[in-house]
């Protein structure tokens, strides 16, 4: 399918094309999509490194183990420019570097694990409002991606204050130990998390 | 006791049946596949039951309005040519394809990047879990990279998949295909997919892709056959141009909300 013969240039008037649709990431993304220290979105070793861990679970309550997770989010400052450099790349050999442990890109990459478990190592966002990191989740399964937030902290906000208690809970992680974080996505069921949709 | 193709057949049918009366009578054209699509088994516990909870795109300061950005470093040059990777020519059939990275506005989407990933020739993944009995092949892994270009083009060489088989029912097969992971200027335009080959006589049996009930959607996953894309005793040309769904930024400073 090729739209771009039939759309004006960007000059033009502005065209309102079809968008390509969705599809799942299937069961074999495993070899292709995750990479090393894609879950290390904090600069090694930085004393504000905060956790944000745990579980995939679908509509049984059972534990996703093909499920991959992306997070994006403002960097501490508020700034909401990323980075180039998630993915920093060795020119010599074709491999991956790990990040730069200096700049701060914002995205992070994590599938789970055989249980089902997932953990981020960032920065405690400085976006406006209450700190929140956007979640977009991938699995087998599931045939359109879905997003969420992991909250890291409650308080008033736009979105939180428009849910009834129970499901609010879903969006707030729980702080614990050592600067830890525990938000668990639960695609389907009881304690299902919210989903978001943008407009 | 296993399902049948034609278990499967009716299920589609009737879905798709029902999604063109809807239509028919007036509702919205779905552009994406609805997540509960039971024809695909993998997805009846894996999707939400509660609505999903919209978020306005009038405020700016919405993070997921922006997003992550790549550069020169997540690349390397040779990303992009999925048959150089190895010391070895991969066996099968070398192509290209090549298209577009488009907002819905007809913008181009500059310097993003593009993820792929697909079976060798034979239909067998560099994945531990597929274990169907074809060939690997020790001179293709199947993932490439690349970042769009000023007018958000992109460029792979490759090899044409294979159809597999899979799990879902007796007797199901993939039409060959391959998988795209592709980032706008926006979170919230975040796209993994699948892009087809023209006249796939396996497009009618398959749950994934007709779990979009919209035909024209189902068609803008199919590459086109570009001869002029063709490069002589090398490739056989597709092409295919993505456009991104999703608010971000630039909508709202253009007062498209």
């Amino acid at each position: 399918m090729s739209v771009s013969r039939k759309s004006p240039a960007s000059t033009e008037t502005p065209v309102d094309l079809l968008p390509t649709p969705s599809h799942t990431v299937g069961p074999f993304y495993g070899y292709a999509l995750p990479f090393p220290e894609g879950e290390q979105v904090a600069p090694k070793g930085h004393p504000d490194t905060v956790t944000l861990h745990g579980y995939v679970l679908d509509g049984e309550g059972n534990p996703i183990p093909d499920a991959l997770l992306e997070f994006w989010q403002a960097a501490a400052d508020g700034s909401l420019a990323g980075a180039p450099g998630s993915l920093r790349r060795d020119p010599v050999t074709g491999g991956f570097l790990g990040r730069n442990g200096t700049d701060f890109t914002g995205f992070g990459r994590v599938a789970t694990d055989a249980d089902g478990h997932y953990a981020l190592y960032t920065l405690p966002p400085g976006n406006a409002g209450l700190p929140y990191i956007s979640v977009c989740v991938f699995a087998r399964g599931l045939l359109t991606h879905l997003y969420t937030r992991a909250y890291l902290a409650d308080g008033a906000d736009p979105l939180l204050d428009s849910l009834p208690a129970e499901r609010r809970a879903t969006l707030v992680a729980a702080e614990g130990e050592r600067r830890t974080y525990r938000f668990d996505i639960r695609l389907q069921g009881e304690g299902e998390t919210v989903f978001l949709e943008f407009e | 006791m296993a399902l049948t193709q034609s278990d499967i057949d009716a299920e589609v049918g009737d879905l798709q049946d029902a999604y063109d009366k809807a239509v028919a009578a007036g509702a919205p054209v779905q552009n994406h596949p609805p997540r509960d699509y039971a024809p695909y088994r993998s997805s009846v516990l894996r999707h939400p039951k509660q609505p999903l909870v919209a978020v306005s795109g009038g405020d700016p300061e919405t993070v997921e309005l922006s997003g992550p950005v790549f550069g020169v470093t997540d690349v390397t040059d040779i990303d992009s040519d999925l048959t150089i990777q190895h010391q070895g020519e991969p066996l099968g059939e070398r192509i290209t394809v090549s298209g577009r990275l488009l907002d819905r506005n007809g913008r181009p989407v500059r310097g993003q990047l593009i993820e792929l990933w697909q079976a060798n020739a034979s239909g067998r993944y560099a994945h531990l879990r597929d274990q169907h009995p074809a060939p690997l092949d020790p001179n293709f892994t199947g993932v490439g990279r690349v970042l769009t270009d000023d007018q958000g083009r992109y460029r792979f060489t490759t090899i044409k998949p294979g159809a597999y088989p899979w799990r879902n029912h007796t007797n199901a097969w993939r039409p060959a295909h391959i998988h795209f992971s592709v980032f706008g200027t926006a979170f919230t335009q975040r796209l993994v997919t699948q892009m087809y080959f023209p006249n796939d006589p396996l497009f009618r049996y398959d749950p994934i892709l007709r779990s979009v009930t919209d035909e024209a959607a189902r068609n803008r996953l199919v590459a086109e056959y570009n001869h002029d894309l063709s490069q002589p005793e090398f490739s056989l040309g597709y092409e295919w141009d993505i456009v991104l769904d999703g608010p971000s930024a630039t909508w709202i400073e253009e007062g498209r909300d």
